[in-house]
Formats: structure tokens, sequence, C-alpha cells
């Protein structure tokens, strides 16, 4: 049993299944008598709704806004003053604000049947201009998304800072303006809802490929007027969610409706082309940042702007403006920064809501911080760590609070630079990019830094006012008959192998070996409530919970096997499954047999409360745990192509302790992944009247083996000061800082050439953009001083 | 997206595909490999009422070789070429190609004469096969006819085939002995389809010296006389070539045109 704790790297115990095809996802379920449901999307991304024309034969195969009476639209407020909030409704009412938006829900025996009355429904519309660029939205004559408002904007927000003292004494002044690109999330599985309605339980019953089922189920209860103990959401194995299973769907609200509309179950899943197109995008950012730095590149000041597209709808319960406002409060990083300012927008558009996808806000302000400290250290003439170490906050000031009140709560970031820059070899790929490349490529090095707070809770959530605060996290822990153990925890694993290590914090406390501890979860019928599976919260929040409880019944085990062996508790001890006393020995196995199917030999005294018990967990201070990794990364640059080709990629990570190293070497890798693909390839551009081009993955590209390199990974282990074991979140970490790594290393290649690139991802179009730019700018510099040197002259 | 409703036949015989496909008042299309006709078919980007599926039809899965070269049957797999499970006349070029189209699995079910039905200006075989200067046998209600691939092809996604016609097979010339050979292909990651590509033939024992831009928005552009380019490296020609052929427009689009077809050449020394 001993090798299965905290810290041991054991295979998870969920990979038969998935490894074998034997996962069950939401579209494997069949239910009898089950009908499938596609849904009429809007063509336009901004227009008044018309007649609605269905054809007769249709007429009971056809659900609109109009027979949808007494379904609330989804709302999801902030009390963050001056937010706006919007109505999302269920299917399109007088006016579609994006393409893809619902219009009607059509019902056959199959999909393809569905579509095909799908596409006999005309619609008449009156198209609306539409509001496509965050930065024109704003703009005093914009067209509106939601009229009543009078503007684009759900929420603006400051953090004021004294900027204006330093501009006098700063000797570096650099300001950049930087865009990360719209993108879709991707999940291998995309969403997909199986909704039924059982009249012996008075409760309907909806599969759901989802990551927080019981914010899902809640948010089903606003909008469809049932009480919680009439629904009942399930979410199966799913294959991925990074934020995009969080959301309550229309379509979710939908085919509950339809379902006790007409009294059989229900199909709709989600495919390719309706997550590329319909359904929620994340990380459109636009900066406008300015440094203010001394000399020698210590920082003064940071200035910044920074817009958010949020897309038509407050999406539940994440809201509109928790990406903007997420950018005020961390945009300074793992920095020690003396003044900073910053304004936010999150801006409404007519295009798919926004959404946190993993890292949330901090993909885009690592890019945006990491490449302005790249600017001023070509202005210092500096190496980019001897920048970054002059103003990472040392681990002598941890626990730290920085300018925004981030309480960072241990670690080095110093130390995982040093060996980020040493294990990456800087003198070496300097000596290379001195010597050239035979094939006349340009190398590139690139750092970035981030640190990033993950399981933070009520105190954090609180202030934001979202339909979403998390309190503290509960597990209900069984003993089973035979001594195994039933986890019932409320968050969701989908991909982050928590039926393992939540069975090695078991093992950890009690001895019981992983095999026995069946994690049960996804299932709010099943499943203490918990906001579930977001801001790498898991391991952290469900891990203390279940650390919690494993003591408490350690308690009461020892207590009984006292009884048995007769001797007194405080002579016993549970070591490896087994209680101890001087002379002998009982298992937990016996003890849960006694306990259930024996209790005549008890001892008096016992605990009544049994072998099962549901506790809660918070850690000593809420403000979240902050992990933190350096990433450095070499690349080669065709500057002819504009293709870029990633050598070498090191991540030097902590994440406090780990509770199993390899599958946080997978997240690591996967984070990566998905890194490369904001830095390289993920993009989801809109034509003018707010199309979205890429409507397959030929054209949407993503990165595949071929394209992400096998990270070189180092781990730190600076244990939280305040957490169970000392685990910080570290789930999301992986796809922070590929973007501004990588930007920052093709900045590095490109340096010879006056050239650099702004925006992700970093296409060969944008690459050769740039390079044509700087030979532009060179070119114009040079006949300007061809001319002031004529002018002198003459 | 699932397809709309559709009858599927499976003719033994080239005559009975061709009478099906000349059904009058019918939108017929012919159905081999599957691996583009298929994901249109999902997205309704095609909406036929008749699939006609060749991939029975002897004839087409015939592989002739003689002195002058080979007769690949349009349902030629990409991955037969690719594993050499026909024979090759060009020493080694097309495995070679065959290699670099998409992924194993779409080898494995695509076919040569599919991609060239289909026409996509970004596909391999169009611009490899008109640098080699095939040619493809058509078979229609009054016979075979025979054109060059370069003719074949009129526009993206456009060709010479009547809709009562089908792509029988390829015809592949043997090359001289002495012949050399460059392709360039330019995408982000394999399995992409091509954003440029350039081809170039040197067989100087056959008197061919020819240059092909690829993956143009429409036909390949074919510089029939390259000898000058392939004697030395010369961009501004490379450029100015491509602009006649139509490819100005965008600057991106005409620099790794350019790029592409001066790396082919490169490799051919």
């Amino acid at each position: 049993m001993s090798g299965q704790g905290v810290g041991k790297s054991v295979p998870r115990k969920e990979d038969d299944r998935y490894l074998r095809g034997r996962g069950q996802f939401v579209a494997d379920i069949k239910l009898p008598g089950m009908k499938e449901v596609a849904f009429l999307r809007s063509p336009l991304a901004h227009a008044r709704i018309g007649d609605i024309h269905i054809p007769g034969k249709w007429r009971d195969a056809v659900f609109t806004a109009a027979d949808l009476a007494g379904v609330k639209p989804i709302r999801a407020v902030s009390s963050l003053p001056g937010f706006k909030p919007s109505e999302q409704p269920c299917l399109a009412r007088n006016k579609v604000r994006q393409v893809g938006e619902a219009i009607a829900a059509c019902v056959a025996d199959t999909r393809a049947e569905a579509e095909d009355i799908a596409a006999e429904i005309e619609v008449d519309f009156e198209e609306l201009p539409a509001v496509v660029d965050m930065i024109a939205a704003r703009a005093p004559d914009a067209p509106l998304v939601h009229e009543e408002w009078g503007d684009n904007v759900f929420l603006e927000s400051l953090v004021d800072g004294d900027v204006e003292s330093v501009k006098d004494k700063a000797a570096i002044r650099v300001t950049r303006e930087l865009r990360t690109a719209r993108q879709c999330m991707m999940p291998i599985e995309g969403r997909g809802v199986v909704a039924a309605w059982d009249p012996r339980l008075d409760q309907l019953i909806v599969h759901s490929a989802a990551q927080m089922p019981h914010v899902t189920r809640t948010g089903l209860c606003e909008c469809l007027g049932l009480d919680h103990g009439q629904v009942r959401v399930v979410a199966p194995d799913v294959g991925g969610g990074f934020g995009y299973k969080g959301v309550l769907l229309p379509e979710e609200v939908c085919l509950s409706w339809l379902t006790m509309r007409l009294g059989h179950p229900l199909r709709w899943i989600e495919d390719r082309r309706e997550h590329l197109t319909a359904g929620a995008n994340c990380r459109e950012h636009h900066y406008l940042i300015t440094a203010y730095a001394e000399a020698d590149g210590r920082l003064l000041a940071i200035d910044a702007e920074a817009t958010v597209d949020s897309g038509a709808y407050s999406i539940y319960p994440f809201s509109a403006c928790l990406e903007a406002a997420q950018i005020g409060s961390i945009l300074p990083g793992p920095y020690d920064l003396p003044v900073y300012r910053c304004r936010t927008w999150s801006v409404a558009s007519n295009k798919s809501p926004i959404m946190p996808y993993r890292g949330v806000a901090r993909t885009g302000v690592c890019f945006a911080m990491e490449l302005i400290i790249d600017a001023i250290a070509r202005e210092a003439g500096l190496e980019p760590h001897e920048v970054r170490l002059k103003n990472l906050v040392p681990p002598e000031a941890m626990p730290f609070d920085n300018i925004t009140g981030k309480h960072f709560d241990s670690g080095d970031y110093p130390e995982s630079l040093r060996r980020a820059v040493a294990e990456i070899d800087l003198p070496a790929v300097r000596a290379r990019q001195q010597r050239g490349e035979a094939d006349g490529r340009l190398i590139g090095l690139g750092l970035a830094i981030y640190c990033e707070q993950a399981a933070h809770g009520t105190s954090v959530y609180a202030g934001w006012g979202i339909p979403m605060v998390p309190g503290h996290e509960q597990a209900a822990l069984r003993i089973t008959p035979d001594g195994g153990l039933e986890v019932r925890v409320g968050v969701h694993s989908h991909g982050q192998g928590l039926e393992t290590t939540l069975a090695q914090v078991v093992n950890e406390i009690l001895g019981i070996a992983i095999d026995k501890v069946k994690v049960v979860h996804g299932d709010t019928q099943l499943t203490p409530y918990s906001t579930g599976t977001w801001g790498s919260r898991c391991m952290v929040m469900a891990g203390g919970a279940v650390a919690t409880g494993c003591r408490a019944l350690a308690g009461r085990i020892m207590k009984i096997g006292a009884g048995l062996l007769q001797v007194p508790v405080a002579e016993v001890a549970l070591e490896d499954g087994r209680v101890r006393g001087a002379a002998g020995s009982v298992g937990i196995d016996e003890v849960a047999q006694v306990w259930y199917l024996r209790p005549q030999d008890l001892p008096d005294d016992v605990d009544p409360a049994g072998l099962e018990i549901t506790a809660g967990y918070k850690p000593e201070r809420d403000s979240g745990t902050f992990s933190y990794a350096s990433h450095a990364v070499v690349v080669a640059v065709d500057a002819e192509l504009g293709a870029v080709e990633i050598l070498d990629y090191v991540v030097i990570e902590d994440g406090g302790k780990l509770v199993n190293p390899m599958i946080v070497d997978g997240q690591i890798q996967g984070g990566a992944a998905q890194g490369i693909g904001t830095a390289l390839y993920e993009e989801m551009p809109f034509d003018a009247a707010g199309q979205p081009l890429a409507s397959t993955l030929a054209d949407y590209l993503i990165p595949g083996a071929t394209e992400v390199p096998s990270l070189r990974i180092g781990h730190m282990e600076t244990l939280s000061p305040y957490t169970e074991f000392g685990v910080k979140g570290i789930g999301e970490g992986g796809a922070i800082a590929p973007p501004a790594a990588i930007a920052n290393a093709v900045n590095d290649a490109l340096r010879p050439l006056g050239a650099e690139v702004t925006e992700t991802p970093i296409t060969p179009r944008r690459l050769l953009a740039a390079i044509a730019k700087a030979q532009r700018d060179g070119a114009q510099r040079d006949g300007a001083q061809r001319d002031g040197a004529q002018g002198g002259g003459s | 997206m699932k397809p709309a409703r559709f009858d599927y036949a499976r003719p033994a015989s080239l005559g009975e595909a061709v009478a099906l496909l000349g059904t009058r008042g019918t939108v017929v299309k012919c159905l081999a490999g599957g691996q583009s006709l298929g994901p249109m078919l999902n997205l309704r980007l095609v909406q036929p009422d008749l699939l006609v599926d060749i991939t029975r039809i002897p004839e087409l899965t015939r592989v002739e070789e003689d002195g002058d070269g080979v007769l690949l049957g349009a349902c030629t797999t990409h991955a037969a070429i690719e594993d050499g499970r026909v024979p090759d006349v060009t020493g080694g070029v097309l495995p070679a190609v065959a290699q670099g189209i998409a992924y194993r699995a779409v080898r494995s079910r695509g076919t040569i004469g599919g991609s060239l039905a289909h026409a996509d200006p970004a596909a391999d075989w169009i611009t490899c096969l008109t640098a080699l200067g095939a040619e493809i046998v058509v078979h229609g209600p009054s016979g075979r006819r025979e054109l060059a691939v370069a003719e074949f092809m009129r526009g993206g996604f456009e060709t010479a085939l009547e809709a009562d016609e089908i792509l029988e097979a390829v015809r592949v010339p043997r090359l001289g002995a002495g012949a050399r050979w460059g392709y360039y292909k330019v995408n982000r990651k394999p399995g992409e389809f091509a954003h440029a590509i350039g081809a170039v033939l040197h067989d100087p024992e056959r008197g061919v010296c020819r240059a092909v831009a690829g993956a143009t928005e429409s036909r390949p552009i074919v510089i029939e006389d390259a000898s000058r380019l392939v004697a030395r490296s010369d961009r501004a020609a490379v450029v100015e070539l491509l602009r006649e052929g139509g490819l100005g427009a965008d600057a991106y689009s005409l620099q790794i045109h350019a790029v592409a077809l001066e790396r082919a050449i490169r490799t051919l020394s």
C-alpha cells in the first residue's frame, strides 16, 4: 500500500477505460424513445427577426421563442459597479446578436432529418450593422448590440496609480499595442445534452458534457422555474473542459424545456461546426501598454489600457466582465511594481460570448507584460532575464502583497528563472546566433514567467458578485463494508486525473489502496454541492476536503479498532490501513465489517456517526495559491516564409507539493500544447459583417503531435503555507506562458531585421508583414537621414 | 452536420457508371475515397440526388506499365503510390509526393483520380502531374478522350469533365535517365492544405525543363521553359513570372510562391 500516497507518480486509475475506448460520454447515452434536436441558427451577426415561416407539415416538430412560454433568459450578473447585464434568450427573440444564435429547435428521429427540417424554415431578417471590432465598438457612433444600454460596454474598470509621478525620472519609456486573437476552446469532445423527464421521480434528468454540474443545475432551475429537487444533472465521462464546459447553454435550457413538453428524451450533440461558429469563444484581448523604467531596467510604472471583446452576451455563471476585470488585477504578474495604472473595458460585440479558457486572462496578461519587459531589455541593452531578475518579487519577501493586493503565498520566482536560463543554455544559444544557420534561418531565444492565482475562494469572488461564489468545498466519504472507501465530490474530472489523485490523498492518510477507493463525481444527486472544476482549484479544495474527511474517519476507525484490540485509543496508531496497538493490529476492512455487519462487537462508546462523513474545507487563507513557472524557448524563424519552428522548450515550474508528479507533467505538456496553439496557430477570424471565417478544422488550425515538442520540465516544490500538504493549483499553468515566450523568441530572432511581432497567433502572414514593415520603416529612416544630411550640406 | 438524403449506387462497370452519371435532371456525384466529398456532404456543401460509388469498377483500379510510362487507374490510392505497390516510372517522384499528402489515414482512402477530379488548387497531384506532363484519360458516353493535366483543370474546383464523363486513369510518362526533380510545399503543419507549391522537372533526355507554381487560387502557373531559372537563381525573374501568371494581388501569396519555386529549383542541384 505504501508508494501510492501524495507525491507518488502512480498510473492513472481512469486510463484503463479510456484507453480501451470504454469511457461513457454524453453521446454514448441512448434512452428508449430518444429523438434528436437540430438548431436553426442565425446566418447573420446582427439582425431583427421578422416572421419565421415553418412549413405546415413540420408545425409539431419546430419550436421557436414564441413557444418557450415561462422560460426565462439566461442572466449572468455581476455586482461590480456599472456592470450592464444582458439577457441571453434560449431561442432568439426579436433580434439575433451573433452568427450561430439558436432561433428554432427542430425535433426528428435522426439528426440528419432534424437538419432537413431546419433547412426548410425561412426567417425574415432585417440585417443591422454589426459590431465586430472591440475598439471601434467603443466609438460614440457605433451600432449597439443592446440598444437599451446606450453604448457597448458591459463594464469599465480602473485600477488607479500615480503614473505622472514617475514620468520625469524614467530613463526608459516603451509603449506597445498588442493583441491576442479570438479562439475556440476545442475540447476533443464538444458539448452535448441528453435530457429526459422522469414522471415517477417528478424529475428532469439532464446528461450534459459539463464541468460544473451543480452550477448548471442552479442555472437550469432559474431559467425553468423548477425546484432543485426536480432537476438532476449528470456529467458522465467528459472529454476535456478548459472552461467551455462550465457555461450554461441555451441548448441545455431548451432541451430541458422541450423534453418536459414532449414527454420523450431528447438529444443534441454539438458538432465541430457549431463549436467553431456558434459556441463560446475566448482570449480576444487588446492592450495599449506603456512601461517606465530606470536605465538599468528596474520598473518604475506600468500604465495600460486593456480591452476584451466579450461578445454578445454575459454568459452564466462567469459573466462578461471576469476576463477584463481580472486583467486589471493581475497584469503586474510576478513583479514588484512601484506604480500601476490600468483601465479595462469589457466590450459587447456581435460575436459569440467570450469566456474564461485555461489560464483565463493570464495568457493575454503574460503576453502583454512579458513582451513589454523584453522591450525594456532591448532599450536597456540587457539580457531579458537580467531585467526580470531585477524586478521579480524575491523569495525573502514571501508571503508578499503586491500592488493590486494579491497575496503571493510562497515561492522563489528568480530561482525558477535562473534555472530555466541555465537549462536552455543561454550562452550556447547566443553563440549559435552569432554563427548563423546553414539553412539561413534565424535563431531566437524567448523567456516568460508568470504566477498564477488558483483555488481562490470566497473573499476573492464575493467582490465580483457573479452567480458563482465558492465557499467551503465538501467531500462525502463512506467506508464500505469491505474496507474500501467511496469518495463523493462535487467537482468534476475531465482529464485532470482526480479519480487517481483524490485516491492518493485517501491512501496518504488512511492507507487504503487506491484500487479500493471509488471516486464518485459528476452527478448532482450523488455528490455535495460544489461550484465545480475551474480555476485550478480541485486538488487544493476537493483534495483538502478529502484529507479533512479522512482524518475525521481515521479517529473513528481507531476508536473501533482500539475497542477490538481491547486497548485505549491513545495507544493505537493508524498505519498502512491497519489500526496498530502494542500487541496486535486490526485492518480497516475488519473495522468496517464490525461496524456494518457485526455491530454487536462494537465498543460501547462508539461514535454513532459511523464510517460515513461529509467534511468541508477551506484553506487557512482563501486568497488563492500562487504556482508559477518560467518558460524558455528556442525557435528557428524562416524569414522568407514566416515559419516558426520550436527547437527547444524548457519549463521550470513550482506547484507546491505535487500529489502526482506524472499527472502534473501531463497537465503542463497539455497546457503548453494549447499555449502553442495560441502562439502560432489558433484564430477565429471574422469578416466586417461579423461572419466567423473558420468553419472547419481545415481553416481553424490546432497544433498536433508534430507541432508540439516534448517539453523539458523541471520542478520546484515550495509548499503553500495555507493548504493541505502545501499543494498549489497548477492545472492551467502550461497554457499561460507559451504565447509570451514564443513571441519573445521570435522577436529575438527578428532583431537583426528590426522587426517585432505584436499579435497572436504569429502566422506566417503576420510575421512577414512585420518584416516588411521594418524594411519600410528602415527605408524611411534612411531616406530621412539622407535628406537631413543633404539639407545640412546645402 | 449530417448529409442531406441521397441515393447510392455501386456499379460494377465503367459503362454502367457513365450511364448513371448521365441520368437527366438529377445531380450525380462520383464517390471514390470520399476524403473531400465526405466532409462536403456532411457540411451540405454538396447535396447530390445520387452518389455513384466507383470503387468496385475493375477498370478504375488497373495499372499498366509500358516503355512510355505507367497508366494508373483513377481509384489508385495515394497510399498505394507511397508504398510502391504500383510501378514508379518517375525515379521516386510519385512516392515522395504521395507521402506528403495529408495524413496516412487520408492517403489510405484518398485516390489520385478523386483528387484530380475535385480540382482543389491546393492539392498535390494537380501541381505534381502538371510538372510531369501527365495526361488524363476521360471516359464518356461516346468513348475515351485524353488530355494533358494542365488542360484538364480549368480553374479552382473546375475541370474539363462533362457531367456524364468519368476520370478513368492518369498516364504518367517515364522520365529520362538524367532527369532531376524538385518539389517544395509550404504549409504550416502536416496534413494542412498547401499555401504554395513549387515543382520543377529538368529532364534533358526528353528536352523538358518545366517549372510549376501550385496552390494558387486557380490553375497552377506553368513555366514551360524554366531553363534560365534552373541555370541561375533569380528571385526577381521568378516574381515577374508569377505576376504574369496572375499572382500579384497579394504580396504574401506572391512571396511564398516565389520562395517555394526557388526552393524547389534549389533542391535540383
